[in-house]
């Protein structure tokens, strides 16, 4: 087991689960929605093959209003 | 009764009618600014990404609004404070928004929100690289211009004033030298435009458009006041059409002064 921050919530999970799962898992739809791993870029292409790291901080964005 | 000119203007490779780029933040409903934006007339809309809940809806409710518009959509790297940041914030935005169209921020200072100019450049020469069409909101300053043009800019957008202060073009001066300056790509006064005869301003000064949010959002009534752009936009792009006369230092009077009655030579 492994200890994340997602949108600077901490959570646990499993070192084995994709990031595909967890997103899932943690209730987003991966297609309406963008994902950084500690700062960098995780293309959606990249979701099945990518797994989290203990300590890993995620950010999970979506569309809103902007100037 | 003359009808909206019907020049266009292409950025990026797309034409466009509107010259005016509107925000989609701030409006007192989500019912306000559809309203509004549909009366601007704008094409093209600014959007952003932020974090949000599975409860709050994932953003989804905005989502399928703004697709309601039938809009450009320009995604913005507001509050980003690093080239890092800005950069994995618009890859982000390219494929959440399926558009390459990028306005880029990175903030240099937090009391006035001013443009970091260094590394705006910096963040603008990695995203062109990654192939994005960058559109910098910058300030003012005709050198900081030149280098995001030379890095690979189409488009440049420095301010008005500071982003939400209404104070409209603080320096006409730098803005027309920019102008002067580079006169081969488009131009747009981005932030600090408060109304409408700001927008007028900078359209007269031969800008190409403008980019305003919170003078429309935070309006009395953001729906008129939108269309109070909508025209003041047409107003400002018809009078640089049409060239203003030179400020002269003397008077010259306007009725013809041959046949003046109640002269006569003594």
């Amino acid at each position: 087991m492994i200890t994340v921050s997602v949108n600077n919530e901490s959570k646990d999970c499993s070192s084995s689960q994709s990031l595909s799962e967890l997103l899932s898992q943690w209730g987003f739809e991966s297609g309406k929605v963008a994902v950084a791993v500690n700062e960098d870029f995780v293309p959606r292409s990249k979701y099945d093959s990518c797994r989290l790291k203990n300590g890993d901080k995620v950010d999970v964005l979506a569309p809103v209003q902007g100037g | 009764m003359s009808s909206p000119i019907k020049d266009t203007w292409i950025l990026y490779g797309e034409t466009f009618h509107s010259r005016l780029l509107i925000g989609s933040a701030l409006y007192p409903s989500p019912a306000v600014m559809s309203d509004a934006i549909h009366e601007s007339g704008a094409d093209i809309v600014t959007v952003s990404l932020r974090r949000q809940s599975p409860e709050q809806g994932g953003g989804d409710n905005f989502w399928r609004q703004l697709k309601k518009l039938n809009k450009t959509m320009l995604p913005n790297t507001a509050g980003c404070h690093s080239v890092k940041e800005a950069v994995t914030l618009a890859q982000m935005s390219r494929e959440l928004f399926e558009t390459d169209w990028l306005k880029l921020e990175v903030v240099g200072d937090d009391y006035n929100l001013q443009p970091d100019p260094i590394a705006t450049i910096d963040a603008a020469a990695q995203l062109v690289k990654l192939g994005f069409k960058v559109f910098p909101y910058c300030t003012d300053d005709l050198v900081v211009c030149q280098r995001l043009r030379d890095v690979g800019c189409q488009v440049l957008m420095p301010w008005g004033s500071p982003i939400g202060t209404g104070r409209g073009l603080m320096n006409p001066y730098n803005l027309q030298t920019i102008r002067e300056r580079i006169p081969d790509i488009p131009l747009i006064v981005d932030a600090g435009i408060g109304k409408p005869s700001h927008a007028v301003q900078a359209l007269e000064l031969g800008y190409d458009g403008i980019l305003l949010n919170t003078a429309i959002a935070q309006a009395g009534n953001p729906v008129m006041m939108a269309s109070a752009f909508r025209h003041a936009v047409d107003a400002g792009r018809r009078a640089a059409l049409a060239g203003a006369v030179a400020e002269r230092q003397t008077a010259s009077p306007s009725t013809p002064t041959l046949g003046m009655p109640f002269w006569h030579q003594s």
